[in-house]
């Protein structure tokens, strides 16, 4: 097995090289003047050749590739134009309030998602299943930047619940400094104590990750029940039921135990999407994390910024595929 | 192309097979029903719309008004009937969604032929390409190539085909794979049909089907992800009326004026789900271990 993982670990380096491959020539030999799209079209003089000196766009293509791809390996995703701070610094600023959503978001698709799954499999064919499979598919089909303005109608302007945006109220940080252990809001506030602040930051929390759960939610739900549809049809299922063993024990001991591989590996999977759908639910409920990040620099085209997170999205989806086969390689059926 | 066509011939008969069987299965019907709706208000949208005129020409003096039965959706911004630009919208969506699948299967399924039929070193380079294709989230390698070729529904559909044709070019190779050991491959390299030949009209013909599957399946993705990127003011660009682009424009005015945001949303999902919920029940179909008894 290590065998495996070593052999898949090389692998994800190779496509880690492709994915760099790409983005350098997205932003240096396709574009006719690749210093404007780097500095931005409103860009002086200076800018540019200070773009043009940055980038080496002075030297040969090969020399550039060698000193991009020596750059890569360093963590540098280039500066800033409009800021004039390095872009995997404010990467770094803006990461830990999206992986907060992100992860908050897959805590609740596993919590609904799976029990959902398990029960329309149990029920297979009854109203149940229909409405769950229905539910499932429809939450897949909603736009997610739809789903985010239509929750902030219900629940900001008619039901007056909730705010409509940000991560924290503007009031309350008077008394106090935010507090930071492992820079997730959350789970500082609580890690501190200040119980106050937590149900601030998590009443700001809650539309948002709804939004984004929708998704993972309807996915690890409809895996979940073909998963357990598929095991309950084995023959080793049907011999436990002619022992006499109780339902109940088949389904939680014998048939959920052996669905939960693919279904973790489906989280892993589905990750990909949320990272996606949080750009655009960030930038709706102005939440400070990567995907505003993107947004703003979508509307100004700040080429780093975008080019930096790319190249970061495409890491983190790498090593969540990693981890996915990883896990299927932990299941001992599985020959290697 | 006359023996592409004859040996199209008993794809056509499964096809229609499964169309019964299709057809069989209530919620892929009400689907179907929903598609059609909806095709066929792209194609008579000048007819339905209640002021074809409102896509373009702008009534400042009867800007956002609310729902009535004059304006069954209201008015947006610029006084325009939210109703027909959401008909019209159906036009943008349902055809850059059919262009963006058709080039990316041009370029992805002879790709996965390839692959398949050569194996070795042609099949281990074009996976390892679109292993790197695939390795992008969703929407991000789109969202980097229309910020580098400039926003426009003309660029967006290319950055959506960019990052949609590998797995067109997965899923024909597999099948390939499993075609090029069938015995009437083996027969006709064995009286020498030239390789090109045996992918053009035994191959390409054989695979077709799971691949039309999920191109129709891949029509509600293509959609979300052109009116997310019209959303992010990648996409369409006014004053066409693309549902993202709507919604995106209401947002000034969310969510007081809630109607500009709500219905092209409500046009996404229909639209979207139907195509999933076709895909669904074909997959249900295809799938010998879910079907039922």
């Amino acid at each position: 097995m290590s065998k495996y993982i070593i052999k898949r670990l090389l692998l994800s380096i190779l496509v880690l090289w492709g994915v760099v491959t790409i983005t350098f020539f997205i932003s240096r030999v396709i574009p006719s003047n690749p210093a404007t799209k780097w500095a931005g079209t409103r860009a002086t003089a200076e800018q540019l050749a200070a773009a043009a000196e940055e980038l080496g766009l002075n030297d040969p293509l090969p020399v550039q590739y060698v000193h991009y791809l020596g750059d890569m390996l360093h963590g540098d995703l280039g500066v800033n134009y409009s800021t004039k701070i390095p872009v995997t610094r404010e990467i770094l600023t803006y990461a830990p309030a999206t992986i907060e959503l992100v992860l908050l978001a897959f805590i609740f698709a596993i919590v609904i998602g799976i029990p959902l799954g398990i029960y329309s499999a149990k029920k297979k064919d009854k109203m149940l299943d229909h409405t769950v499979r229905f539910f499932s598919i429809g939450a897949v089909s909603l736009p997610t930047f739809w789903v985010a303005l239509f929750f902030q109608l219900i629940f900001y302007k008619v039901l007056k619940l909730l705010p409509i945006g940000g991560q924290i109220s503007s009031t309350a940080l008077i008394f106090g400094e935010k507090p930071h252990v492992t820079g997730l809001l959350l789970l500082d506030c609580l890690l501190t104590g200040n119980f106050k602040l937590f149900w601030d930051a998590f009443r700001h929390i809650l539309l948002p990750c709804i939004t984004e759960s929708l998704y993972p939610i309807g996915l690890v739900a409809r895996m979940t029940r073909s998963a357990l549809l598929e095991i309950l049809g084995e023959d080793y299922i049907t011999a436990g039921r002619s022992y006499g063993l109780k339902e109940a024990k088949i389904l939680w001991r014998y048939a959920l135990k052996n669905s939960l591989g693919a279904t973790a590996t489906d989280v892993a999977l589905s990750m990909g999407y949320t990272l996606t759908n949080t750009f655009l639910v960030e930038s709706i409920f102005s939440w400070p994390g990567i995907g505003s990040y993107i947004s703003s620099a979508v509307t100004t085209l700040n080429f780093p910024a975008i080019m930096g997170v790319t190249v970061f999205g495409a890491t983190a989806y790498i090593l969540l595929n990693l981890l996915a086969d990883i896990i299927i390689a932990m299941d001992p059926r599985v020959r290697l | 192309m006359h023996n592409f066509i004859e040996n199209m011939k008993p794809k056509w008969k499964s096809f229609r097979e499964s169309m019964y069987l299709l057809a069989k299965n209530k919620l892929s019907l009400v689907a179907f029903v929903i598609i059609i709706l909806f095709i066929g208000m792209a194609i008579f949208a000048p007819v339905i719309a209640p002021y074809p005129e409102d896509v373009y020409s702008t009534h400042i003096s009867e800007k956002l008004l609310p729902p009535s039965a004059a304006h069954l959706m209201g008015t947006d911004e610029l006084g325009r009937d939210v109703f027909s630009r959401v008909i019209f919208g159906t036009r943008v969506s349902i055809s850059a969604a059919l262009v963006a699948v058709a080039i990316a299967l041009i370029i992805g399924v002879p790709f996965g032929a390839l692959a398949g039929c050569y194996g070795g070193w042609v099949d281990n380079v074009l996976m390892r390409i679109t292993d790197v294709f695939l390795s992008f989230p969703p929407l991000l390698l789109a969202i980097a190539l229309v910020a580098l070729l400039g926003a426009g529904l003309k660029n967006a559909i290319i950055a959506i085909v960019i990052s949609w044709w590998p797995w067109y070019t997965r899923l024909v190779r597999g099948q390939a794979i499993s075609i090029r050991e069938r015995k009437f491959v083996q027969a006709a390299e064995t009286i020498g049909t030239p390789k090109s030949r045996i992918i053009f009209s035994h191959i390409i013909p054989n695979c077709i089907s799971p691949v039309i599957v999920q191109a129709s399946m891949d029509i509600g993705g293509v959609i979300m992800t052109l009116a997310s990127l019209s959303f992010l003011g990648l996409g369409a660009q006014a004053p066409t009326p693309e549902w993202g682009l709507m919604i995106s424009a209401g947002r000034s005015f969310f969510p007081d004026k809630w109607w500009c945001c709500i219905f092209p949303g409500v046009a996404i999902f229909l639209t979207v789900l139907s195509f999933n919920l076709l895909g669904d029940a074909i997959r249900e179909i295809l799938d010998p271990k879910t079907r039922k008894k």
